[in-house]
Formats: structure tokens, sequence, C-alpha cells
């Protein structure tokens, strides 16, 4: 893990991250019984969006999604060359602000509801995100990204009970059913899109690149629970890769969305027990 | 190249229709018809569609409406008339409230006649509605050609 690696996301995460939404509309739209759109659509779209007028409701709304878009980048960037996990939590959470401001900054009653909502989400995740960065450090003595994906055994078997809150969360972050409270991949609901309500073509374009990015990160930090120092490790994080990702979709396509307290009652109440159990159990034994 | 055929975001706004043709336009994204296979996707969003599908006949109260959700849409944008009513008012044409067509209200640019219109003709209209979002944009860029030529030679 070093520069090279962190170049390497720069260059390949938005096309991973298109394709994964890709083959999200694809699976569920099979599950859904259709057919479904071809697995290149999100570039499609993404294409047409850029040949759209640009129509901005305040001219600042750029200059948060130019912000929403780099830190977005940077965190990713600090990832994946093995930098310090703890800032990398505290910038992904610095680039979600910037979205919270560019939906205030626009106006709107829909965009606004958005914003409170995401402000709900990102407090309902982010004690998990912390705990499991806490976690890695008791396990592996350090915060490097680097480091915690080295060791004998994968970080998961030390701490089962913050993986599993950090699946919990992941439904969250992935904007997915139950909790694709603040914007759904489907506009159709009570705030019509949430935060990007008012935000039209080639904008609307940067914030999808930076939500491909942002998802490509997100597989990243599952990746350090399951990373370890051996040829396994890879194989092993694709198996549970293609499982977390088939549940989400069937999760996001069986289930109702809840209310922003539900969500953030049980994520909280997840993160005080199971997750600080299992890190009050690693204290005493290790 | 350009994608803009390949991924026709669409907005349903119900003028006054009995609500017939309502049903047959989202009858286009059941499984038997699924018009995402297409890359439509129905926003819901006046600011993220392209294509305007309009069902029902225009009276007094939806007109201003509509002319709303036609404005906030970005460019290029498209309309798409659906069912006759909407095409001319058909069987409520006389009422007192009532102005008649879409067209009476918005530029239309593809009618879709029928009662109720029935999915593949709307499948077929949208289709149609590509065509012209793309005729629309290479006109859009020819003007913005002409106009960078004529700034640069006077
Ligand atoms: S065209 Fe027929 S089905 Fe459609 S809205 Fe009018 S009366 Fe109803």
């Amino acid at each position: 893990m070093n520069i090279l690696t962190g170049i390497i996301y720069l260059i390949v995460a938005p096309f991973a991250g298109g394709l994964l939404a890709g083959i999200d509309r694809k699976i569920t739209a099979r599950m859904q019984g259709r057919q479904g759109p071809p697995i290149l659509q999100p570039f499609y779209d993404v294409a047409k969006l850029f040949t759209k007028q640009n129509a901005v409701v305040n001219a600042s709304q750029n200059v948060f999604i130019f912000f929403y878009l780099f830190f977005n980048v940077f965190t990713g960037f600090l990832f994946f060359s093995g930098q310090d996990v703890l800032l990398v939590t505290f910038a992904l959470t610095l680039s979600g602000i910037f979205l919270v401001l560019c939906a205030y900054t626009v106006n709107s009653p829909f965009s606004s509801m958005g914003a409170s909502r995401e402000l709900a989400q990102i407090m309902s995740y982010e004690p998990a995100v912390m705990l499991s960065a806490v976690g890695f450090y008791m396990v592996k003595d350090s915060f490097s990204v680097a480091e915690i994906v080295g060791g004998n055994l994968p970080n998961v078997i030390y701490l089962p009970g913050v993986f599993a809150v950090f699946l919990y969360i992941l439904t969250i972050k992935l904007r997915k059913s139950p909790f694709d409270i603040s914007t759904s991949h489907h506009a159709h609901q009570e705030i019509v899109k949430g935060v990007t309500t008012e935000i039209s073509g080639p904008s609307l374009g940067i914030i999808e690149i930076t939500h491909w990015y942002e998802t490509i990160l997100i597989w990243g930090f599952v990746y350090l629970f399951f990373g370890f120092d051996s040829v396994w490790s890879l194989p092993i994080f694709a198996v549970a890769f293609v499982i977390i990702f088939l549940m989400e979709i069937l999760i996001d396509n069986s289930s109702a969305r809840v209310k922003w307290q539900g969500m953030f009652k049980t994520s909280w109440f997840l993160t005080a027990t199971i997750a600080f159990l299992n890190l009050l159990v690693i204290s005493i034994f290790m | 190249m350009s994608f803009i055929k390949k991924s026709p975001w669409i907005i349903h706004y119900d003028g006054t229709s009995c609500n017939g043709c309502d049903i047959e336009t989202l009858a286009c994204l059941t499984p038997l018809y699924d018009v995402e296979r297409l890359g439509v996707v129905n926003t819901g969003n006046p600011k993220h569609a392209d294509i305007l599908l309009v069902t029902g006949s225009v009276n007094e109260q939806s007109a201003p409406v509509l002319w709303q959700i036609y404005n906030q849409m970005a460019n290029p944008k498209v309309v798409v008339a659906i069912g006759i009513c909407a095409l001319s008012g058909g069987v409520f044409k006389e009422c007192y409230n009532v102005k008649g067509g879409v067209d009476t209200v918005l530029p239309v640019d593809v009618y879709v006649p029928g009662c109720a219109a029935r999915p593949e003709a709307i499948i077929d209209g949208v289709a149609k509605a590509c065509e012209i979002l793309q005729q629309k944009l290479d006109h859009e860029r020819e003007k913005k050609r002409t106009r960078k030529a004529v700034k640069n030679n006077g």
C-alpha cells in the first residue's frame, strides 16, 4: 500500500463504482421479474447529464458540490494509499457535510428535508464507524490502514460484533432501503429526491460520480475486516463481498423505509451494545 | 456520440385524466413492458427529467401547474401528450372549465392517440420523443457553434 495504489484508486474507482451500480440495477430488475437496463446504464445516464443544460439555483451550490467531490476523492486517496483510518473517517464526514450544505443552500423544502435527514444519517452511522476504527487499533495497535490489513489473522475474527454493526450501517452508507431516507435511487417518495432534488444536469452528474467513488471507498472499508498477510485475504473478501452485496440488494427490494427515529435508535442501540461489548471483551483478553 | 437517446428520464403529469391513461402509462414500468431496459427512469422530479408525459385534458387549474413543471425542466426537453384527452380534450372538450388538449398550454412534440392509449403506443411515443431530444440537442450544439463562429469572426 503506497501512493501508487492511491493513484490507481483515483483512476479505477469511478469505473468500478459505476459498474457496481449497473450490476445492482440489473440484479434488482431480475429480482422484480424484469429484464432491467444494460449494465453500462449508469455511464449512459451520467454521460447524458453532462449534455444537459446546467440550471444552477444558487451559485454557491457549485462550490459545495466541488468540495463534496474533492474531499471524497481525497479521502479515498488517503485510504488506498494506506494512511490513517481516523483521518479517513473524519474527511469522509466532512465531504458528507458539504453535500448537506449544498442541499440547504438551494432553499427548497424537499432539499432541506433531505438535508436534515442526511444529517440524521451521518449521526446514526458515525459512532459505529468510529468504534470500528477503535477496534482496529485495539487489535493491530495502529490506526494506519496499511498495518490494519496486515497481521496473521483477519480483523473480523476479533471483531465479529463490530463487523455485524458495521454491516447494519452499511445499508445507510449505501443509501439502500430501509435507510434511504435522505435521498433514494427511486424518486417516488414524499421528499421527491431529497438532497439532490434541485440539482440538475452536469452538477447531478458530478454527484453521481462522487457516489461511485464513495461506494468503492466503503467497500474498501469492508475489506479492512478481512485483510491480513496472506494470499487468501483477497479470495475470502471476494466471497464475503458477493454475499454482502446480494444481501444488500435483497434487503433493499424487500423492505419499506423506516422513519429517521427508527434508524437512529436502532443503529445507536446496536453500536452501544454489540459493538461496545465486543470491544470490552477484546480489551479484557488482549 | 450522444447518450441522450439511451437514457430518457421521464416525468408524468396527470392533467384531468380519467385515470385510464395513467394506469396504462404506469403499466409500461411493470415487468411485462419494463421500459427500464431502454434506460427509462420515472423520475417524478422535473429538474431531472428529459421527457414530460401528460395525460388528460388541461383545465384552468392544471394549466399553471403544467407550465410550472415544464419551465423547471432543463433543456433539451420534449413533451408527449398521451390519450385523446391530452390531444384535443376528448370527451371533456365541451366542459366549461376545460381548455382543450395539452397544446393549448405547451408546445407538444409527440401525440400518442388512444382511449386509453395502449402501453405499446406509449413506448413508441417515448421512442419518438428520444429522437426529437437528439434533434433538439444537435440543434442546440449547432447554435452554440454558430455563435462561437460569429464571435470569432466579428
Ligand atoms: S383518453 Fe380516455 S382513458 Fe385517457 S384520460 Fe381520456 S378518457 Fe381517460
